[in-house]
């Protein structure tokens, strides 16, 4: 960890910008809120049944063994598979990681890995890694709603493809892809390629039934469906083969070493159990927030673009909004100062000069991408939440641009 | 590939972000000048009023596109510059900036770069039409130098991003 920056007190900070007097959290992106009852079922498996190691023969052992397999087995059911076909990690971006990384040392003549250019970094950077070990690694373009180019797939999908790894939606402009036509197209031209999807933000916002979707691999993140942070999976299809990329004391699963997170697990299972038995009211629920802010934004603020596409194809919790004119760090302080928490794909928020290489990847100009917000609607938000985002708004946005030496040519908001 | 921890911005820079001094244009600034670009999500703009026979600075205001720390920077560096004479001012560094400011995060010490860059170029360009005094040097400094080249790279990305798309 780097506490460089932290030689000066974070108190005063804290201090300065003061405790808003209400507070909406749009930052699930990042880090999901957790669900009250999930809390609750860890503080008891902490407690009780979640104490011991699963693969001990003990007392203790046996109990958190069958804890651990309840939990997965709830899990299973919810996305139909096997509870043998889901491996634990310790993250979202450990089961990517392990899609990509635990395939790469199967088979001596598949050295081509496919992946959108719009897979989250954990996805992108181990394919990345890849090339060094002798992989070439093709990015797949996208159109500027962020679907996948589904000819240059076919065209450069052959026997000499390892994986191909699409995410189901995407994290950071919520475009619902066509898991089932990626998969017939690679299957028709190789039968042997793996296709990985990263579902991590698709839990609970689409249907999900691996049966169906017939994938080979699929990644999760618990604190994604507001479970706990830390925990993740990874489906894989029964007779699917991957190489551990981490090695120690194994414990009931062969992929994924070390003790298991059982509290972490329990939790988990009981956030997917949540999301899943109120699958059609959340999802009705996040598409009219959804809607409200989009709809209000777009035509109560001058200059907005909406980042992935409009409607029925768009993640139901995803609201991704450039607004010209406007730096989103900038953006996202001052609305931190009144209690809205959201995010930015300006360069800033990630340090670098680049911006978000998912807005670059649709076409979006650099200074349409340092411009853009990301505020992610959940179970939690109601219609006022988002009525106190939309009053405070238009005059964040007002305010960050007559900061400007550019301004837009007409008269702004 | 770095670590990411969360900016601690002294509380100066919250201050001046929320309230920033010297905010705004001169209309009759007699030297101004630009530093970044859009496209680099990060822009100052430096206007200054001089009075001619002291060469001291009268009147200084700034316009940020930017970050927090980039508006803080180019504020408190309107504030420092406002009754120092020109030769006084062009020897504020980023570090100057950084200090009065509490100190900022080391990924933003450009934002001080930044405006820096800006007030240089200003005192260049009152000097265009003048008589340039031995203080100013005609190499570039290294805040003016960081500018121009944050501005090239952005054009090169811009380009590069623009070939990708095709
Ligand atoms: C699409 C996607 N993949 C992977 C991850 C990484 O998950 P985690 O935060 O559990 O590492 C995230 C989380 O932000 C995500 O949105």
């Amino acid at each position: 960890m780097t506490y460089s920056d932290l030689s000066r007190p974070i108190d005063e900070l804290i201090k300065s910008h003061g405790l808003p007097e209400r507070e909406v959290y749009l930052d699930h992106e990042n880090s999901g809120l957790i669900f009250p009852e999930v809390l609750e079922i860890m503080d008891n498996t902490y407690r009780l049944s979640g104490k011991g190691h699963p693969s001990i023969t003990h007392l203790m052992g046996w109990i958190s063994y069958q804890a651990l397999y309840e939990a997965t087995t709830n899990i299973a059911s919810a996305i139909n598979c096997s509870p043998e076909e889901i491996v634990y990690t310790h993250s979202g971006t450990e089961a990517n990681n392990l899609a990509i990384m635990g395939s790469s040392g199967l088979s001596s003549n598949r050295k081509k890995v496919l992946v959108s250019r719009i897979e989250h970094l954990s996805v992108i950077f181990p394919a990345e890694k890849l090339e060094k070990y002798g992989f070439k690694v093709i990015k797949i373009p996208v159109d500027e709603e962020g679907f996948v180019n589904l000819d240059f797939l076919s065209e450069h999908v052959d026997k000499e493809t390892l994986i191909v790894s699409v995410a189901a939606i995407n994290h950071e402009i919520g475009t619902i892809q066509d898991i089932k036509a990626i998969r017939d197209i690679v299957r028709d031209k190789d039968e042997g390629v793996l296709i990985h999807t990263d579902a991590c933000d698709a839990l609970g916002r689409i249907p999900l039934d691996m049966k169906k979707l017939d994938v080979d691999l699929a990644s999760f993140s618990s604190h994604k469906v507001y479970g706990p942070k830390g925990v993740g999976a990874l489906y894989v299809k029964e007779g699917v083969k991957l190489e551990p990329i981490i090695h120690g004391q194994l414990s009931t699963q062969k992929l994924w070493p070390g003790v298991e997170n059982v509290p972490g697990i329990v939790g988990f299972s009981k956030a997917v159990e949540i999301m899943h038995r109120n699958f059609r009211e959340n999802v009705l629920k996040m598409t009219d927030l959804r809607e409200r802010l989009i709809s209000s934004i777009l035509n109560n603020i001058e200059h907005t673009l909406l980042n992935g596409p409009f409607g029925d194809k768009r993640a139901p919790d995803n609201v991704n909004i450039s607004f010209l004119y406007c730096e989103g760090e900038a953006l996202t302080v001052e609305l931190s100062m009144k209690g809205i928490y959201v995010s930015s794909g300006s360069a800033c928020t990630s340090r670098v000069l680049e911006p978000s290489h998912v807005l670059l990847a649709i076409g979006r100009k650099h200074e349409e991408a340092h411009g853009s917000l990301l505020m992610k609607v959940s179970p939690f938000h109601t219609t006022s939440d988002i009525e106190y985002v939309l009053e405070i708004l238009p005059d964040t946005v007002r305010r960050i641009r007559s900061l400007s030496p550019i301004k837009p040519l007409r008269k702004v908001i | 590939m770095s670590s990411r921890v969360p900016l601690t911005y002294g509380k100066k820079v919250l201050e001046l972000f929320r309230n920033p001094k010297n905010l705004g244009r001169i209309e009759d600034a007699n030297a101004e000048a630009i530093a970044g670009s859009l496209a680099c999500g990060d822009m100052i703009a430096i206007y200054l009023k001089i009075d001619e026979s002291t060469e001291k600075i009268v009147d200084a205001k700034f316009e940020s596109y930017g970050c927090a720390a980039n508006i803080a920077a180019a504020s408190i560096l309107t504030e420092m510059v406002k009754g120092k004479t020109l030769q006084d001012s062009w020897k504020i560094s980023w570090k100057d900036v950084s200090n009065e400011l509490g100190g900022l995060p080391s990924v933003k010490y450009h934002c001080g770069v930044l405006a820096v860059g800006s007030l240089r170029r200003a005192i260049r360009a009152y000097y265009t039409n003048r008589a340039k005094p031995d203080w100013l040097s005609d190499e570039l400094t290294q805040e003016e130098k960081h500018a121009l080249e944050e501005e090239k790279l952005m054009e090169v990305l811009a380009k590069k991003a623009k070939r990708a798309m095709l």
